[in-house]
């Protein structure tokens, strides 16, 4: 099983006809995902690789009865794109968008809460369940299906250098997720774990976390109190600077809250297993997660 | 985004908060100019720098005459002003603030800044104003007031008069401080602010509120819609590397260490970072050329760090997802042509097409060291340094 997304998943691409939403959604139906519509407005009528384009969501939605919204739409109507796919009654939304304002995500994030739907990213690369379905835009040939490793993290091409060495390993993936690297996102780390947790197919996770905020923090907490299977764990930005934004919106010590030397101690002491040395990944991983290889 | 003091304090004019009368000087003559059309001594002369601190320093002083205000303005124009927040070597001082000095009854401290955890607005409110807000969390943080805003409904009147009340304010202050919080806080939502911060928010003998000093910080994705506040952006208190490779649309900071490097995506280039310390070297950058990077994109990037003295060797780390590493390679091989990097330099790429991109670089006959995965490439670092 792969949580969050399946096989039968049915997507529809808000900025769709956008160049980069035309050349990952080739991509993902390459891989076999089920792209059912493309929402562009002022476009619709119009047809993409096969794909019929709405105006709205609520159009797309009312013929042909999305599940989950793919969305490349800019910074500055994205916030917009999110509601508007939330307010349709989308179940999942996979908001890849980088660069969207905080207070904007705010709004977002709090309006979400009046909603059913589950927001991923922004700023983040979707998520994949390998052999199945890929909704983002992760290079699909580095992934290996059949599981029984379930991935979560904050980050793009860190999270396929993560992947890359578990499949150099023979270690399959389950669900690989980026939950984004903006200040406020969709769905947390917690979120993620509890539902890798559930799902019988999933043996062992791998969670990828960097400096900023306290998810990693609150994560383990969780991981102690409600995890029985094995954590391994790699946060990234030991040797940043504080009061500097690296690269990602949300990847900022502030103060003395958010570095990566609290992060390791509070995953370590939750319980998980922490790769000090990111060129050592897969091997570890291959050790701590052998009972199930 | 950071602005200066006299910047921050033209926003809370504009929102109809109280600020010291006074004017931006960029010389002793215009210190005294603006002191003389103030018309009213003392004055104070405070040094415009991105940085907190300042009075420690030697970056704020007091005149009692326009004639001083001409002199303190001499010393403090030019000189390179240490504070805990500027590093050791310091920041040179362009330009100072003069303002009508006040006579201060009671210092308070106001804030509003996004919360992560709470994804939320955070008001935060203290009667110890004046001094440093993070020592007040961590000694005494029962004097700090907290208040949630909720982003979709904005700060409400009972919030404000909470505030108020848990500040001890005398009835004669209460309206002025609920009037001026709502006004903080429109201007904070206006302006797309990442933090808003008076400190210290003075109470003066004649029980008027009055903002004397001010940082604002916007948040850089909201920008685009920003446009006037952007035009403050003053590239004199950067990193001049960073200015120019802002330039190029890559994302660069500069380090102290000895070792370039240059990476796709933020949290690869953040943990390739701490290889290059692993190996026993420092990171002298942060470099993430992005997702999408053409050839053009990493020739610039070899320039911005090429320009930093400091570097002794560069570690090039990729991760071909949509671009391809045979692409990178070009671009690599046109850059170190181009630029004749004279500095070891170690490669490792991985993902789609890797093995044509490394063919790429063996044939091109460069000082290329091609590493086969990140553990590799930790050892060909290390042997650089030692």
């Amino acid at each position: 099983m792969s949580i969050f997304v399946d096989k039968e998943t049915k997507v529809v691409v808000q900025g769709l006809t956008g160049r980069e939403g035309q050349f990952h959604t080739r991509q993902c139906i390459e891989y076999g995902t089920k792209v059912v519509a493309g929402v562009t407005p002022g476009k619709g009528g119009q047809e993409m690789a096969g794909v019929p384009v709405f105006n709205t969501i609520r159009g797309a939605a009312d013929q042909t009865g999305p599940d989950c919204s793919l969305i490349f739409v800019p910074p500055s109507f994205a916030a917009d794109a999110i509601m508007e796919a939330a307010d349709t009654g989308i179940e999942l939304i996979v908001a890849i968008t980088e660069g969207i304002p905080v207070l904007d995500m705010m709004r977002v994030k709090n309006f979400l809460k009046t909603c059913s739907s589950r927001l991923i990213g922004p700023n983040c690369p979707g998520i994949i369940s390998p052999g199945k379905t890929k909704i983002g835009i992760m290079p699909a040939h580095i992934h290996k299906p059949g599981g029984p490793i379930g991935v979560v993290s904050r980050s793009g091409t860190l999270t396929y250098e993560v992947v890359f060495q578990l499949t150099a390993e023979g270690i399959g993936q389950t669900t690989c997720i980026g939950i984004g690297g903006d200040p406020i996102i969709g769905t947390s780390f917690i979120e993620c774990l509890d539902a890798f947790e559930k799902d019988p197919e999933t043996k062992g996770i791998v969670m990828v976390g960097e400096i900023g905020g306290s998810a990693e923090e609150n994560a383990a907490d969780f991981i102690a109190e409600n995890l029985t299977k094995p954590v391994i764990g790699f946060i990234a930005g030991l040797t940043a600077p504080p009061g500097r934004r690296m690269g990602h919106a949300g990847a900022i010590i502030s103060g003395n809250k958010g570095t990566a030397k609290a992060k390791i101690e509070a995953m370590k002491k939750g319980g998980v297993t922490v790769c000090e040395d990111l060129g050592n990944l897969g091997k570890l991983c291959a050790e701590v997660f052998s009972p199930f290889l | 985004m950071k602005i200066h003091e006299y910047q921050a304090k033209s926003l809370l004019r504009k929102f109809k908060i109280p600020v010291p009368e006074g004017g931006l000087a960029f010389s002793p003559d215009g210190a005294r100019e603006v002191a003389r059309q103030i018309g009213r001594a003392p004055y104070v002369v405070k040094a415009q720098i991105h940085a907190g601190g300042r009075g420690k320093g030697g970056g704020i002083k007091l005149a009692g005459s326009a004639d001083e205000a001409y002199s303190v303005a001499g010393q403090i124009i030019g000189m390179e002003l240490v504070t805990p927040q500027t590093g050791p070597e310091g920041k040179q001082v362009r330009k100072v603030l003069v303002e009508q000095g006040l006579n201060i009854k009671k210092e308070l401290y106001l804030s509003i800044l996004p919360d992560r955890s709470t994804e939320k607005i955070l008001v935060m409110a203290s009667d110890e104003g004046g001094i440093d807000i993070e020592t007040v969390a961590l000694k005494t943080p029962e004097k700090i007031i907290k208040v949630l805003v909720d982003p979709l409904l904005g700060i409400q009147p009972f919030q404000c008069k909470q505030i108020a009340y848990d500040l001890k304010l005398k009835a004669a202050v209460i309206g002025q401080f609920e009037q001026l919080l709502q006004n903080l806080f429109r201007l904070f939502i206006s302006c797309d602010c990442s933090l808003v911060e008076v400190n210290p928010l003075v109470i003066t003998a004649s029980e008027d509120l009055v903002a004397l000093d001010a940082k604002i910080s916007i948040d850089d994705n909201a920008l685009y819609r920003q446009k006037e506040i952007h035009e403050l952006r003053d590239q004199d208190e950067e990193d001049p590397l960073e200015v120019a490779a802002s330039r190029f649309g890559l994302n660069y900071i500069n380090l102290d260490g000895n070792i370039g490097n240059m990476v796709n995506g933020a949290g690869l280039a953040m943990a390739t970072m701490d290889i290059i310390k692993h190996a026993g070297a420092k990171p002298a950058n942060f470099l993430d050329v992005g997702g999408g990077a053409s050839a053009e994109m990493v020739e610039n990037g070899f320039r911005i760090i090429l320009r930093d003295e400091k570097v002794k060797g560069i570690l090039i780390n990729i991760f071909g997802g949509i671009l391809r590493c045979d692409v990178l390679a070009e671009g690599v091989v046109q850059a170190a042509k181009k630029t004749g990097i004279e500095v070891p330099v170690v490669i490792r790429m991985e993902g789609t097409n890797a093995e044509e991109g490394r063919k790429i670089l063996s044939e091109s006959g460069l000082n290329l060291i091609t590493a086969v995965d990140l553990k590799d490439a930790t050892q060909k670092v290390a042997q650089l340094v030692k």
